[in-house]
């Protein structure tokens, strides 16, 4: 088995629980999108072009009501938002990539994709676009798939809450989250961007929640990082 | 397909790829990368997944607050797959008695 062959079946493994938590997502996108009458040539247009789960709901839902097009697509930009911050932290990662599979390795780069890379080179590996497709290549084609699927056999998909498997997601990010505990400040920044995030959720409303809850997180680091380079004797 | 959705999605899709390369972008003008801005990129993630994690804790549920707590405390020792089995079934399960 070649090298390349080696690094991609790695990065397949550590996409399984990222498949087995985003596919019923992908399902409920589907099945949603189909009842507010999107064909299925738009479904899957959505999931091949966009590829980010939770501004593929915003739009859908937005689709229904009588909403001016560019709001739309701002709710989507919106929701996006925080791929920004993980777009600055992952170009040092993927420096290494030639131009092309960088630019791919982007538009790829969804919550789970961003958060196992910068866990995977955490650890010291090397991430080489044969890992990085490895797991990110699966993810996409699930997700595309899932969504036909949740489409045509939308009516079979029975209530989320009642299979339980709308906590899947949550369960996996919040798995995600610990698995970062290693990282310098991370109790304080886990606690006060959750803090504010909360607060948030009341104040101002989904989806901004997020981004200003992560941006509260990245100024305590900020800060903390600050405060131990002014003790440093000079 | 309806021309307005259509719009719709391809400058959604713009939008989407903008955030996706934007943070990078505007990194790389940067030769070097002072220590402050270091420490931000560091905490990205934790901050992030902690925002969208957080308010599951609070606004769910008793069932879904308690296994979050419970799920926070196995993922010290269990991997990704059996916590997401382990964290379902509780939160299954709670949904039922409470």
């Amino acid at each position: 088995m070649s090298n390349d062959t080696r690094q991609f079946l790695h990065g397949v493994r550590a996409a399984l629980p990222v498949i087995a938590s985003i596919t019923p997502f992908s399902l409920l996108f589907g099945a949603l999108a189909a009842e507010q009458s999107l064909s299925l040539a738009e479904v899957v247009l959505m999931s091949v072009l966009l590829y980010a789960g939770a501004s593929q709901m915003v739009g859908i839902e937005l689709f229904g009501a009588d909403i001016a097009p560019w709001i739309v697509v701002f709710s989507i930009l919106a929701v996006n938002f925080r791929h920004v911050l993980y777009s600055a932290a992952m170009g040092k990662t993927i420096r290494h990539f030639a131009l092309a599979p960088k630019a791919l390795a982007f538009f790829v780069m969804t919550d789970p994709q961003f958060a196992v890379t910068e866990k995977h080179a955490e650890g010291g590996a090397p991430v080489t676009p044969a890992w990085y497709f490895g797991l990110g290549v699966p993810c996409y084609a699930m997700w595309i798939a899932g969504s036909v699927l949740g489409a045509v056999f939308g009516n079979l998909i029975g209530d989320p809450r009642a299979t339980g498997v709308d906590f899947l997601l949550p369960l996996y990010f919040l798995g995600l989250v610990m698995g970062f505990r290693g990282r310098a400040m991370w109790l304080p920044v886990v606690g006060v961007s959750g803090a504010v995030s909360v607060g948030a959720h009341q104040i101002v409303g989904t989806p901004w929640h997020i981004s200003v809850g992560a941006l509260a997180g990245v100024i305590v680091a900020v800060a903390l990082a600050g405060r131990h380079v002014g003790e440093r004797p000079a | 397909m309806d021309p307005t959705t259509l719009t719709i999605i391809a400058f959604g899709a713009v939008a989407t790829y903008l955030t996706r390369i934007g943070g990078h972008v505007v990194l790389s003008r940067f030769s070097s990368i002072p220590p402050r801005v270091e420490a931000a990129l560091e905490a990205v993630p934790a901050a992030v997944l902690a925002a969208i994690v957080a308010p599951y804790f609070v606004y769910e549920g008793l069932a879904e607050s308690l296994t979050l707590v419970v799920a926070a405390l196995l993922a010290l020792r269990v991997p990704a797959i059996p916590l997401l089995v382990i964290g379902w079934a509780m939160v299954m399960a709670l949904r039922q008695v409470l």
